[in-house]
């Protein structure tokens, strides 16, 4: 009836069904990393907000915690304000040049082993073999019709994942608000409705995209496979098939000795396309579907074993290094690969941006001020013809304990000022105050400065915290005065 | 005109029948999902009618089912925030001005319930910034006309300055010595010589020496022998660096020739007393506020001259 229709139904179609994959399970160095780095990164991740750390009394007890409400984010010993939060940019910028220096070292390994998409789809599939049976059963399974021992198991699987989701999304909510505390009020249906919203939120995504979308989200959702393109070359480490060695194929493991010469060693057992979690066939060469988990490299060499040829048919190895072996010539050691201006310069970024912040972190000030003038008006004459102008200064001590601290003038000769809680007769060239813990303190100060002098008078304010060779901050300024026509 | 449907071949769509000069009109139908939200669109537009004010009437327009509108829900919303504020408001009517400043809640509640009325009432005149123009004082400075404290700011604001329809307004009525020819215009401008050498702007002269004696004769009863002014009257000190018209020649002959008589209105009967009290509080808090004095209403450096004892008349 509509032309719609003839779009979607024609052969040309614009959308594909999804094809289920069902990964087979496999053993062998690269898996058993795999299960390493799970199961690292998941205690990590519903650990890390669980550990205690003492800070006093004027701060939470929470190694990390990301305390919105009072703008602060803590991380062990290290305490960052918002007008810090270039230290997280900082962190940022070294996840990015790390993930680029990773990339160009050895492939796509942060798809393969440390993407949450990847640990979390990992840890379902596992759940769903320990249920449900291998590939095999799997299939058998999908196919069979919707008998009550199906729905059983489907339901049995579901819950399971959604009690790992639940698990996952409510991990995250412990992130931002004391976790003992957030979990009592949790259970006790006290916990504000933002900590019901994220894990419920995080629960379905979780459950929807380690469950059935899977291979989808790296395929068609992450950006990354197009990105890490530009982060590769051919001095890059990435799962390969080595078609010279292989091809053409034989079928069957019985392949007759005579005709060694004429097949290679690969005997289209589709080993490797069965162990895959994203269902490709390496052998079609790279991919953007290839994480480069290397579960195919372990099915790989568990074959070869038994066939009796050596193992790395399908392998890490460097496009140049492909060409060497081709070649007949010794590779070159991974060692000398990993060494070149690419991997250097983004070392060398990542460890510079590192140095900085580390830098910046240990000589940081942790008092500071900031005046802001009061430029409606921008000065104000008084009656004995001096000049007057106002500031709103802000004192942060960020440090848990109260704290001294003396603003001054540096610069601008016979000026002095005083609290607009004060009297004019209490002006001086310092102002001493005491900011309470972990605080700001805002005060509005007057500065009264003779009329003569420049309409724009650069000096600054200082802020020192105790006595001499404390802490010290400034903020530069400038002095308004009438102009001359005036 | 043929009237009959047919196939159009190259599209395979169905005419509606018209044509014109060989040009045929396909039957093109809407989507349906656009004519299901079109339809949608319709019921939701009665429902709206029937749930809101809509339909214009004579005397007003319909009142909806649920009795709601725009107007009714501003009028809550004003209610309940009154509601909030009444509490702290009638703290501040009853706490005098000058014990405002030892109730910091208060005080600071009074400032900013000041800052709000005087940005409605007052910046007309005195600027956003309180900082006045010519003619109209600057509220941030030290220099007051009448006084510089709460209570006093709170008098000025509610009587006005000069107001005719106020009895205890504030007035001071100079002469206009050249207009109405008290001094001739040679001695005017002996006087503003005089002026301008005390107020640090010209040196001593032989016009300015003339002048000295006018000044002792016809200014220093309010202005004070040394031209310091006096607040009884309202009288500007003249030798300080702030002019409320300009210290320059011509500025200073126009105001002896023809004196100034700006007006200021009373602003009781237009604002509540508790809002006069937060606007003298947020006045006051510009920075040119002065503290109370304690009994007598004598100011130290401004009041120096304009203390002696000047039994003048107030006018």
């Amino acid at each position: 009836m509509n032309s719609m229709n003839d779009i979607t139904d024609s052969p040309l179609g614009v959308y594909q069904k999804r094809k289920a994959v069902f990964p087979k399970q496999v053993d062998g160095p690269f898996r058993r990393f795999k299960w390493l780095v799970m199961a690292v990164t998941l205690t990590i991740y519903w650990v890390t907000p669980w550990i205690r750390w003492d800070r006093g009394p004027h701060a939470p007890d929470q190694a990390v915690l990301i305390d919105l409400a009072n703008r602060r984010f803590f991380m062990f010993s290290i305490e960052i304000w918002p007008h810090e939060f270039y230290y997280v940019a900082g962190l940022l910028i070294m996840a990015g040049v790390g993930l680029f220096l990773v990339t160009s070292a050895v492939g796509r390994a942060w798809c393969g082993y440390a993407c949450p998409q990847t640990v979390w789809t990992d840890l379902f599939q596992h759940v769903e073999r320990f249920l449900d049976g291998d590939r095999n059963a799997q299939i058998r399974l999908d196919r069979a019709p919707w008998t009550a021992s199906k729905v059983w198991k489907r339901m049995r699987k579901w819950a399971v994942w959604l009690l790992i989701s639940f698990a996952t999304g409510g991990a995250w909510i412990f992130y931002f608000a004391d976790a003992p505390t957030l979990q009592h009020a949790f259970w006790t249906g006290q916990a504000p409705f933002v900590a019901y919203g994220t894990t419920f939120v995080l629960t379905m995504t979780t459950f929807i995209l380690g469950g059935f979308m899977r291979e989808q989200v790296c395929i068609y959702m992450c950006p990354w496979p197009r990105i890490q393109a530009a982060m590769t070359d051919e001095k890059s480490l990435i799962v390969t098939y080595k078609h010279w060695r292989g091809e053409p194929r034989s079928h069957g493991k019985k392949r007759a000795a005579s005709d060694e010469a004429h097949f290679g060693d690969c005997i289209d057992c589709l080993q490797c396309v069965q162990v895959c979690p994203t269902g490709i066939d390496i052998r079609e060469g790279p991919q953007i579907g290839c994480i480069t988990c290397a579960l195919c490299i372990d099915a790989c060499d568990k074959v070869m074993d038994q066939i009796d040829r050596p193992r790395g048919l399908i392998d890490y190895a460097t496009e140049l290094d492909c060409e060497r072996e081709m070649r007949g010539e010794a590779p070159v050691p991974a060692i000398r690969r990993l060494l070149r201006p690419r991997t250097l310069v983004y070392f060398g970024l990542w460890c510079a941006i590192g140095v900085a912040m580390l830098f910046a972190l240990g000589t940081r000030a942790r008092i500071d001020i900031a005046a802001n003038a009061d430029r409606n008006p921008e000065y104000v004459r008084l009656s004995d013809g001096s000049i007057r102008n106002a500031w709103l200064i802000k004192l942060r001590n960020m440090e848990n304990r109260p704290r001294e601290m003396t603003i001054a003038l540096e610069g601008l000769p016979g000026a002095r000022m005083w609290k607009e809680s004060d009297t004019r007769e209490s002006a001086a060239r310092s102002i001493t105050v005491e900011v309470p813990a972990d605080q700001v303190l805002k005060e509005h100060i007057y500065v009264v400065a003779p009329a003569a002098g420049s309409a724009r008078e650069d000096f600054a304010f200082t802020v020192q915290a105790g006595g001499d060779g404390g802490e010290k901050a400034r903020d530069a300024e400038s002095f308004v005065r009438p102009e001359e026509s005036e | 005109m043929a009237e009959q449907k047919r196939i159009d071949q190259p599209t395979g769509t169905e005419t509606v029948g018209h044509e014109w000069d060989g040009i045929e009109e396909l039957n093109t139908p809407l989507p349906r999902w656009w004519l299901w939200t079109f339809y949608a669109t319709i019921v939701f537009a009665i429902g709206y009618v029937v749930v809101y004010p809509a339909l214009p009437g004579l005397t007003g327009a319909t009142k909806g089912v649920f009795g709601w509108s725009s107007r009714g829900a501003l009028a809550e919303t004003m209610e309940a925030e009154g509601a909030r504020k009444a509490p702290i408001l009638s703290a501040i009517a009853v706490t005098p001005i000058e014990q405002l400043p030892a109730k910091p809640e208060l005080m600071n509640a009074a400032v900013q319930g000041g800052a709000a009325a005087f940005r409605t009432h007052c910046v007309q005149c005195h600027g956003s910034g309180a900082s006045g123009s010519k003619g109209y004082p600057n509220l941030n400075d030290d220099d007051w006309l009448w006084g510089g404290d709460l209570k006093t700011l709170e008098y000025t604001i509610t009587h006005g300055i000069r107001n005719p329809d106020e009895a205890e307004t504030r007035n001071s009525l100079m002469p206009a010595f050249g207009h109405d020819g008290i001094l001739t215009a040679p001695q005017v401008q002996d006087t503003v010589s005089f002026v301008r050498v005390i107020s640090g702007q010209e040196k001593q002269s032989a016009s300015s020496r003339r002048g000295a004696a006018l000044f002792e004769a016809n200014c220093a009863v309010c202005h004070g022998p040394q031209g310091k002014g006096m607040r009884e009257f309202g009288a500007p000190n003249l030798t300080d660096g702030i002019w409320l018209y300009g210290g320059d020649r011509e500025t200073l002959t126009q105001t002896i020739n023809n004196s100034r008589r700006g007006v200021m209105p009373a602003w009781r009967g237009h604002l509540s007393p508790t809002t006069i009290k937060m606007l003298a509080a947020y006045v006051h808090s510009r920075g040119g506020g002065e503290a109370t004095p304690p009994p007598a209403p004598v100011e130290t450096a401004q009041a120096e001259g304009g203390a002696a004892p000047a039994a003048a008349p107030a006018n």
